[in-house]
């Protein structure tokens, strides 16, 4: 892959190659040495350094009382978390997976989300909910969804979702600065974790020092004429792949990488197809009802002729199994993705 | 090792021996109490050469699975090593009707309810999403977000309840629901509400807490400030500590908390100390959290060494030991066969009981998918 193929933001500085988790863990680091009243909480985020590598080395740097092991009671901490925030911390809470959220969305999303708008705007809830998404390693509906979706559709969080090393370090400040309640959800299969299955771009250039990627705004990850693949997470990456297989047949694709969910970057959605006028979603959530049915909305309510031809690659509405071949047929793979690609363009 | 205590001093949870029940050392020497001997009374040596024959076949079976996972034929596996007197005491004091809600651990619970323990490799090896009918055996699925099934099980209880199978008297229709889970669970909110309903409903339930130390990598002490069974009379529950490395403890316990569920009592929490003799999955690396003095001052009171010492003082023949042994390995081999013999699963059974019944979205995904994978059947006959 040459340096062009990366998106505009990973190049902004000179950096160095970091695995998407040590680009997350130095963003929290560096926030954390500016501001005192930043912390981070979870289930295993201390000595074991978060069972994804969120948040390695951070106990060594800055010790158990900014680096806090909870018991597992995702209600409790999250609740907890909220509560410091209205005091004026500024807590990352950490739950282990986004299936999860069941167990804790109360305090998601009757607490966090709306204390400020029932408060009148007098009460600030500055908290980052960070938690893992995403399936591919066989371990089922309950640990391999990526939901965000359900997040992005309760009103009163932002929502991002970072697909590569220098996005997840520039989300990941601008999640910890936001006043509002951020939603920052990693997929397991872009931190560059040794037991996940490869990925060469979960290793990329990340900008040292003070990075920021403002929250809200889509990147073209790889410019294209003919047809729009606008995607996020994981997803970005298996675009990318096929991109560069079409691309030998002189198929030239776009792909968006959404970076935000909440707000959404309609503007580049919008931009990017005016050009192509062919769309494909390729989204690891469920389809319907979802961000894939939200995107080819937003498209047609604009300008309802402004497409010739439009596909969703998601995941079938099934819980994902633990079937190796059944989970890796429900994901939206490279073969589904190549398929819709040319689908739009028959 | 980083010292992650904020507190100062925490009281080291579970390793005072003031109210620990014990009825077997850890050199393998009975000892009297004067509550629970009795209820040990009538287990001849032919029952505690059982009770020995459960242990070490389970452990066989985790052992295996173990492996099997190292050798990339299962995805995952969590051992209940170190833990078996716990599990095959508590278990072999359930009666047939009694139902159990195992965390995801429970091997050696599975095993005294009949359950062909190669079963639970479906699912580990990622070819099923459960493996076996809970009703078949009066032992539930596998829980795997922590502390839920408290609450199924106090709610399963409520319902026996209300099926009038409670104080009857009647010792084959009393019934009684067992939740097991671990020493993390115990925070979770889960768990406390299912205590706070089953004690005001005086549902029929007993709370096996198995405090094997560690949830993942945090020790109890991130847990609770006090041991774990003195929450129990916050609840208004009883509650009972037992040395979990003691089978025939954790038999008269649970035997005398399932007594006090299935005759109307309701509920009792009962903690056996136990330890976690492997990592907390095969994806775990406890080096990085503990220390290797624990894990051998632990290895030292390994519950299947003190019953063993026990029998040989006893007089069971070392022949009895020879042929459990063969016979072990016999188990282990079977395993192992029956492992790599798991069927693939078929694609098409993604679409099945998404719903109880027909549901028109489920049914047009699965014409679409049956119709995409058709696809690649002529693209392959036209190559
Ligand atoms: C609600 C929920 N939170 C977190 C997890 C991740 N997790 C799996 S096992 C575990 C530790 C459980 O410890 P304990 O209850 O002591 O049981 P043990 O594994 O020791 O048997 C954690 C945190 C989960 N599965 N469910
Ligand atoms: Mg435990």
């Amino acid at each position: 892959m040459t340096l062009t193929d990366t998106p505009p933001a990973s190049r902004a500085q000179a950096g160095r190659r970091l695995s998407t988790s040590k680009a997350m863990v130095e963003a929290i680091a560096q926030e954390m040495e500016r501001d005192e009243s930043v912390f981070y909480l979870g289930e295993d985020v201390a000595a074991y350094g978060g069972i994804f590598s969120s948040t390695t080395g951070l106990l060594e740097q800055f010790g158990p009382k900014r680096i806090i092991d909870t018991p597992i009671s995702e209600t409790g901490f999250i609740g907890l978390a909220v509560g410091a925030a209205t005091e004026g911390m500024r807590p990352i809470a950490e739950l282990m997976f986004a299936d999860f959220m069941g167990v804790c969305l109360d305090q998601i999303y009757n607490h966090m989300a709306k204390i400020h708008y029932f408060s009148g705007g007098r009460v600030k809830v500055p908290m980052v909910l960070t938690t893992a998404v995403g399936g591919g390693y066989s371990d089922g509906g309950q640990h391999s969804q990526t939901l965000w979706g359900t997040f992005a559709h309760l009103p009163g969080m932002k929502v991002v979702v970072p697909s590569n090393p220098a996005d997840a370090k520039g989300l990941m400040t601008s999640a910890i600065r936001d006043d509002s309640p951020v939603v920052y959800m990693f997929h397991k299969g872009i931190m560059g974790l040794p037991w996940m299955a490869k990925n060469r771009r979960s290793i990329d250039l990340v900008p040292e020092g003070e990075h920021v990627v403002p929250i809200g705004k889509a990147a073209i990850a790889r410019a294209g004429s003919d047809v729009t693949v606008v995607t996020l997470s994981l997803s970005v990456h298996h675009a990318l792949d096929v991109a560069d297989t079409l691309a030998g047949e002189g198929i030239d694709v776009e792909v968006l990488d959404l970076r935000s969910l909440v707000p959404l970057d309609r503007e580049a959605i919008l931009a990017s197809v005016a050009k192509t006028r062919r769309l494909v979603v390729v989204d690891e959530d469920y389809l319907s009802f979802g961000l894939s049915g939200e995107v080819v909305a937003s498209v047609v309510e604009s300008d309802p002729s402004l497409l010739t031809a439009v596909r969703r690659v998601a995941l079938p509405d099934v819980p994902i199994p633990y079937a190796r071949s059944l989970e890796y047929a429900v994901l939206p793979r490279h073969d589904r993705i190549e398929g819709a690609i040319r689908g739009v363009l028959a | 090792m980083i010292q992650s205590d904020i507190h100062g001093e925490t009281p080291h949870v579970g390793t005072q021996d003031d109210d620990l029940i014990q009825l077997l050392t850890v050199t393998g020497e009975r000892v009297h109490h004067q509550t629970y001997s009795s209820r040990v009374a009538h287990l001849d040596t032919e029952a505690l050469e059982g009770l020995y024959r459960d242990m070490v076949l389970v452990r066989r079976f985790d052992t295996e699975a173990t492996a099997l996972q190292r050798h990339g034929e299962l995805g995952l596996w969590p051992q209940c090593l170190g833990q078996e007197a716990a599990q095959i005491g508590s278990g072999r004091a359930l009666a047939a009707q009694d139902h159990v809600f195992p965390s995801y651990r429970e091997h050696g619970v599975g095993w005294t309810r009949g359950l062909d323990l190669r079963k639970v490799l479906h699912q580990f090896r990622g070819e099923d999403h459960g493996g076996w009918d809970p009703a078949e055996h009066n032992f539930s699925l596998y829980t795997l977000v922590i502390g839920s099934h408290a609450l199924h099980a106090t709610g399963f209880a409520m319902g026996v309840q209300r099926d009038g199978d409670v104080g009857t008297g009647d010792p084959d229709r009393d019934r009684a629901v067992v939740a097991y889970f671990g020493d993390g669970a115990t925070s979770q909110g889960d768990v406390n509400e299912a205590l706070v309903f089953a004690a005001v409903n005086d549902a029929p339930v007993v709370f096996f807490c198995q405090n094997n130390h560690w949830a993942i990598s945090e020790p109890t002490e991130r847990q609770s400030r006090v041991p774990l069974f003195r929450r129990g009379s916050g609840f208004g529950v009883p509650a009972v500590r037992v040395d979990g490395n003691d089978v025939l403890a954790c038999y008269a316990v649970t035997q005398e908390a399932l007594e006090r569920a299935r005759s109307g009592g309701g509920p009792t929490f009962i903690e056996a100390v136990t330890y976690r003799m492997g990592a907390h999955t095969t994806s775990d690396d406890p080096t990085r959290y503990r220390s290797r003095a624990e894990e051998d001052y632990w290895r030292t009171r390994d519950p299947i060494d003190r019953l063993r010492l026990h029998l040989v003082a006893e007089g069971t023949a070392p022949e009895f030991f020879t042929a459990l042994d063969a016979e072990a390995d016999a188990y282990g081999e079977q395993i192992r066969d029956y492992c790599r013999s798991i069927p693939k699963a078929e694609s098409s059974r993604m679409f099945e009981h998404v719903y109880a019944a027909e549901h028109t979205l489920v049914e047009s995904e699965r014409a679409w998918f049956t119709e995409y994978e058709a696809g690649f059947a002529t693209e392959g006959a036209q190559r």
